[in-house]
């Protein structure tokens, strides 16, 4: 799929821990201010190429990369480049909610300050809490232990918390599978929100949430000799509704996976 | 239809019933046995040594003469030895666990045989830190006997202890604590200092009390290097030479007469006591780190 002004691609990207490749030679570009869902059944490599997005795979000491990855057109693993700052206009959102063991509002001031943020911290942390849709329900125990908070409030804080560094794009990696639907529901409208100004890559198993939220939509597949290869990638609407290759047919009409 | 017949299955629960009980009275028993010796420990210093604690008995110096015998040079070297101790061996042993932990990778050999052998230095007899101390600190660094070759042997004897249990209570932060604040654009001593050793505190705070409350008791390795066991002075420097609580102790109860083996139950309330002081502080501070940020 051909793409104007990508805010992320790969080219030929492989990915190895060890000796083992997880990602085949992916390349793929991410349109801006949309949702893009990453499916495909377990261990095929989605949240691998996900933490890419963000170096978070150099937090692994046996993985490493051929190919590359580009944001905004600079290569993100080019030795000039410093991963705390990619970090830091990449968001990402954890499979399991992680608040850090201290109050809510210390949660979301965190990035902000470790960032060497001088500005109105009240209103920053005020700010993003609104806009993760928490804010009201959080207003009155800003002081109190983030961990007290439910499933699916500690992971809209997660998501304030992201936001609050004010990233360019949030990586998700299946960020409601912890949660219950209702939760589910707040976090996927929410997404809807966010990608009016921010570009959002999620990596989910579930497709009727790949179907309800994304715009596009890249499906990943593994067989004997290729693990974490896009099999088909395009616009949501044609993937759920007329995909082209025969896999991908499968797998969202419950056949594998 | 059931798996075993009904008469087999109540006489089996009825074994497995006592089986339950005696593995209960077992435990009973064995924590009765602790507890006992505990307290015949306690009671049998207590009726001997109470009378002897007082503050003449704290404010005097070693004596020829049992009733005039005291505490003070050695409760006074005791405390400085062991803040020396504590101190060298809070920083060296955390600083270590957290290059293991932090700075190193999970499959790292060099690292993991690092680990196994400080884990094995944790049992090392104390008598050899002694003879360690003897050569490294009182003749190769010329230290002397001295408070600080005590203090600086006493944390080499303690150093593996605290370096394994800070390695478990850093173990215990989850990786996605640490995962959360990498993805926020945190540096790795961002990510340690902010967040991995206020969890880990209270955990590391346990084993230097641990460590600490060994220290405290050691007699073997200050003999070696060399401690005195009369000393009508208190130590005024680091250089200084010193007695400790053990010590004196020691040297009370290998004397003939009765007085002396007062004077011992005496000190080994003053030991005690220390020791309690000691540990409710630790404790103190760990719950007040505990308390924080509802972690």
């Amino acid at each position: 799929m051909q793409v104007a002004d990508p805010i992320l691609q790969t080219k030929n990207l492989n990915v190895y821990y060890a000796d083992k490749r997880v990602v085949t030679d992916v390349t793929l570009d991410i349109v801006r201010n949309r949702i893009t869902a990453i499916i495909g059944p377990s261990g095929c490599g989605k949240s691998t190429l996900l933490r890419c997005f963000n170096r978070m795979n150099d937090l692994i000491p046996t993985a490493r990369i051929s190919g590359q990855v580009l944001f905004e057109g600079q290569d993100l693993y080019a030795p000039s480049v410093d991963p705390t700052e990619i970090r830091y206009q990449i968001g990402m959102v954890f499979q399991r909610p992680n608040p850090f063991p201290k109050s809510v509002f210390d949660n979301v001031a965190f990035g902000p300050r470790i960032n060497g943020f001088k500005g109105n911290i009240d209103e920053l942390v005020e700010q993003s809490l609104h806009r993760a849709a928490l804010w009201d329900e959080v207003k009155d125990r800003l002081n109190s232990s983030a961990l007290a908070l439910s499933g699916g409030q500690q992971q809209r804080l997660c998501i304030a918390r992201a936001l609050a560094v004010q990233p360019r794009v949030i990586l998700m990696d299946e960020p409601c599978s912890a949660l219950d639907p209702i939760a589910t529901l707040a976090i996927e409208e929410l997404m809807r929100e966010l990608s009016e100004e921010y570009s959002i890559v999620i990596v989910t198993h579930n497709m009727q949430q790949a179907a309800r939220v994304s715009h596009f939509t890249a499906f990943l597949m593994a067989d004997d000799t290729r693990i974490g290869h896009v099999v088909e990638y395009g616009e949501s609407r044609q993937i759920f509704t007329n995909p082209q290759d025969e896999r991908t047919e499968a797998y969202i009409t419950g056949r594998f996976g | 239809m059931a798996i075993i017949s009904s008469g087999d299955f109540s006489r089996r629960m009825n074994r497995r019933k006592w089986q339950g009980r005696a593995f209960h009275a077992l435990c009973l028993l064995a924590i009765s046995v602790a507890l006992g010796m505990l307290a015949v420990l306690l009671v049998y210093i207590g009726v001997k040594g109470a009378s002897g604690v007082d503050w003449d008995f704290l404010t005097s110096f070693a004596s020829r003469h049992p009733d005039q015998a005291g505490i003070k040079a050695a409760l006074l070297g005791t405390i400085y030895v062991i803040s020396i101790t504590s101190v060298v061996a809070f920083t060296l042993g955390v600083g270590t666990a957290i290059y293991l932990e932090e700075y190193t990778a999970r499959n790292n050999r060099l690292a993991r045989l690092a680990k196994l052998n400080i884990a094995n230095l944790a049992g090392v007899p104390s008598i050899v830190y002694g003879l360690l101390g003897l050569a490294i600190f009182v003749r190769g660094m010329h230290m002397g006997q001295s408070v600080l070759a005590g203090g600086f042997t006493l944390a080499l004897l303690v150093l593996p202890i605290i370096i394994v249990a800070a390695g478990e209570a850093l173990r215990a932060v989850p990786a996605s604590t640490r995962e959360g604040a990498f993805a926020l654009g945190a540096t790795r001593w961002q990510v340690i200092w902010n967040l991995v050793l206020p969890q880990a505190f209270p955990g590391i705070l346990t084993g230097v009390i641990l460590a600490v409350s060994r220290a405290i008791g050691e007699t073997a390795p200050l003999i070696v290097i060399g401690a005195l066991t009369f000393v009508p002075f208190t130590p005024d420097s680091p250089f200084s030479r010193f007695s400790a609580l053990p010590i004196q102790i020691f040297n009370w109860t290998a004397r003939p007469q009765a007085g002396f083996q007062e004077a011992a139950a005496a000190g080994i309330i003053v030991l005690l006591v220390a020791l309690l002081v000691l540990n409710a502080g630790a404790v103190f501070l760990r719950n007040k780190f505990q308390n924080r940020d509802g972690g």
